[in-house]
């Protein structure tokens, strides 16, 4: 019995820090959707779309080299240089920015008040786009991406828990990292739009679009900031994701586990995506170990969403969302 | 000039409430049905049938039936792959258990049995609305598909885990397995096709029609001029999920012929019904054809192009279609965001109005 608590408590323990992961991939749209009401699916490959550019330009590869090659028949491959880690990330940062732009000025911009599904529906597009480009960019293969973070079981959380409790907790490195990064990131974003003026400005816009910019917001620089910072938070989880288990087409599927977070947190609320990332990622874990074996496995997939829906029933805006208030 | 409602009087009320009361309009619809089943059935082959007609016909039952849900009762779904995927199981199970029915019977009650778990996982949209809603559909996608990847009994404890269809016929002719020719495929979705649309058509603009398009337009103030909103909301998820279950039980037993739940209705399904609804126009019938020819036709001919036409390798060929999907949809919303239901409108008020200006 005592066993099944510990095994049960280390699942738990995984469980919380996966959903610090899945938190990291719903701050992203939690953003962009306060700020402009925009539900953003092409989060999940924004973030495969940084990782990618990250490994391109860490290991000094030819952008488009498939492409050049098919059409001229060359054997590009690389430019023959590698670039050290942080100047890759400031250099994918740079590159997150000018996607920004573009996305403001040929999608956003054009699609100024038309109804939310067509904004999402816009955004799925922008998806299939980026998946597409980025494997046209760099190439679709399988890449390894290393920015020097710790990798594999931390001893030291293993021997403590193995002295008190006589049984060693496995928890990876990189998890901690995760962990650590997006609290700072959390943080950060608070700060930033509690106490700067570009953040005041954020908040106005997220408000009310009209009084924003009557006051004088301008509104495209606001979402092009917006989209930013998403960009960015994309960087981080892609280097999570991708350091955690490969840069590949199924980084972008990390999408599909924010979705459920987002709902049961609250589309509008930055807490509300920590929060929600924690209760999934346990809830999800603790089920798989007690419940799953019972009934097949693999339950993952879908347990987090039956879990989320389930919430929904009692508090429909999620638990920190604003609330729903319908005017006839 | 060219299209006209002028001088096309009725002079009893049966005629003024036909399904299609402007002279023009039937003209057009029963030409398209002669050359559907008069002329397409004898020159059809193997490649036309495979690669654009029946998937096609398929597509537009189920962009029919998501139309339905998301166009008229404006309940967003992204669980239209999950609930295809019950129809193929549900069909499946039937013909493997009752080999002496005929098909059709199997797939309308494929469909009916579709209904019943659409009406399930419907039941939630009384209290979640909007983004909340759609995401919850996502529920319905990956429980379903996971629950027949996981439970045996589902396709019948074969080692593969696929489920492939037995060969069937009605009236002596081969409608699944790998005997059927192409023209038995074809006319066999095509009637279907015909009664799903007729029957869509006429329940929209009928009275359960306007009482989805008053929830859709704004539950409250439905609710307030007497709209139940439980059963409004409740038939459209019937509704829906019996097209889209007759879909896949179609996609499977007609169309694939074998099947893997995850590969075959997994979300991207979901998302490629969905794109054929708003590209096609939300609201509108026809709107779903178009849609559904759009996006069924368009991959055939960037693979023709690219590969056939430049030569270039396959996956680079793929990567660039699905940039150019991705695009273009961008820019279809961007251009017509009521898809090309509206760009049909307009083109017949110019052909009203042709050739003066106004």
């Amino acid at each position: 019995m005592l066993d099944q608590l510990t095994y049960a408590s280390e699942a738990a323990l995984n469980g919380l820090m996966a959903g610090v992961m899945y938190s990291l991939v719903a701050l992203g749209f939690v953003l962009i959707y306060k700020s402009s009401g925009v539900f953003n699916y092409a989060q999940g490959v924004m973030a495969l779309f940084a990782a990618l550019t990250l490994v391109g330009i860490q290991k000094g590869q030819v952008p488009f080299a498939h492409l050049i090659n098919a059409v001229t028949g060359g054997h590009l491959e690389t430019f023959g240089w590698q670039v050290p880690a942080v100047l890759a990330i400031l250099l994918t940062i740079v590159v997150m920015i000018g996607m920004a732009i573009v996305i403001e000025t040929l999608v956003l911009k054009h699609l100024v008040n038309q109804a939310p599904i067509i904004l999402f529906m816009a955004t799925i597009g922008l998806a299939y786009f980026l998946e597409g480009f980025g494997d046209v960019m760099w190439g679709a293969d399988i890449k390894t991406l290393d920015v020097g973070l710790p990798q594999g079981i931390n001893e030291t959380i293993e021997s403590v828990t193995d002295t008190w409790f006589g049984y060693g907790f496995f928890i990876d490195n990189l998890d901690i990292v995760a962990a650590i990064v997006s609290v700072a990131l959390v943080t950060a974003l608070t700060l930033f739009s509690q106490y700067s003026k570009q953040g005041r400005a954020l908040r106005a816009v997220a408000d009310d679009h009209q009084a924003a910019l009557s006051v004088g917001i301008s509104l495209r620089f606001i979402w092009v900031l917006v989209w930013s910072i998403a960009g960015f938070v994309a960087l981080v989880a892609g280097i999570m994701w991708g350091s955690k288990s490969g840069v590949q087409f199924s980084l972008s599927m990390i999408a599909l586990k924010a979705l459920p977070v987002l709902m049961l947190g609250g589309f509008t609320s930055i807490p509300g995506a920590i929060v929600g990332g924690l209760i999934i990622g346990m809830g999800e874990k603790l089920f798989e170990f007690f419940v799953g074996p019972l009934i097949g496995g693999a339950t993952e997939n879908w347990f987090a969403y039956v879990l989320a829906l389930f919430f929904l029933v009692f508090r429909p805006q999620g638990l920190f969302g604003e609330r729903i208030i319908e005017r006839v | 000039m060219f299209y006209r409602e002028a001088g096309d009087f009725k002079t009893s009320y049966r005629a003024d409430s036909q399904t299609f009361p402007i002279r023009l309009d039937r003209m057009g619809y029963v030409a398209a049905l002669v050359v559907a089943y008069g002329i397409v059935p004898f020159v059809i082959d193997d490649y036309w049938a495979n690669a654009v007609f029946v998937p096609f016909l398929i597509y537009a039952i189920a962009a029919i039936g998501l139309n339905i849900l998301v166009g008229y009762a404006g309940q967003v779904s992204l669980g239209t792959g999950g609930f295809m995927a019950v129809g193929a199981y549900a069909v499946y199970k039937l013909m493997t258990a009752f080999p002496d029915v005929p098909i059709l019977i199997h797939v309308l009650l494929a469909g009916g049995i579709t209904a019943a778990v659409g009406v399930l996982f419907g039941l939630p949209s009384l209290r979640i609305k909007g983004f909340y809603l759609a995401v919850a559909t996502l529920a319905a996608q990956f429980f379903l598909v996971w629950l027949f990847n996981k439970v045996p009994w589902f396709y019948n404890y074969s080692a593969s885990g696929q489920i492939t269809a037995p060969e069937r016929t009605m009236f002596g002719i081969f409608i699944t397995g790998a005997q059927t020719t192409a023209a038995a495929k074809y006319l066999f979705c095509l009637i279907i096709l015909t009664l799903v649309a007729l029957m869509a058509r006429n329940l929209t603009r009928g009275t359960v029609g306007r009482k989805w398009m008053a929830i859709r337009d704004m539950d409250i103030a439905a609710e307030i001029i007497g709209v139940n909103p439980l059963s409004a909301k409740v038939t459209a998820f019937a509704v829906s999920s019996f097209f889209i279950g007759i879909a896949g039980a179609l996609l499977f037993s007609v169309y694939l012929g074998a099947a893997e739940v995850g590969e075959a209705f997994g979300i991207n399904k979901s998302f490629l019904i969905l794109f054929m609804v708003i590209i096609g126009g939300l609201g509108s019938i026809f709107g779903s054809f178009a849609g559904a020819a759009f996006l069924v036709l368009l991959p055939v001919f960037l693979k023709n192009v690219l590969v056939g036409g430049f030569g270039w390798p396959t996956d680079v060929a793929a990567h660039l279609e699905l940039m150019i999907v991705g695009a273009l949809i961008v820019v279809f919303l961007i251009v017509e965001p009521h898809g090309l239901a509206q760009l049909w409108r307009i083109a017949k008020e110019k052909l009203r109005l042709w050739p003066f200006p106004h």
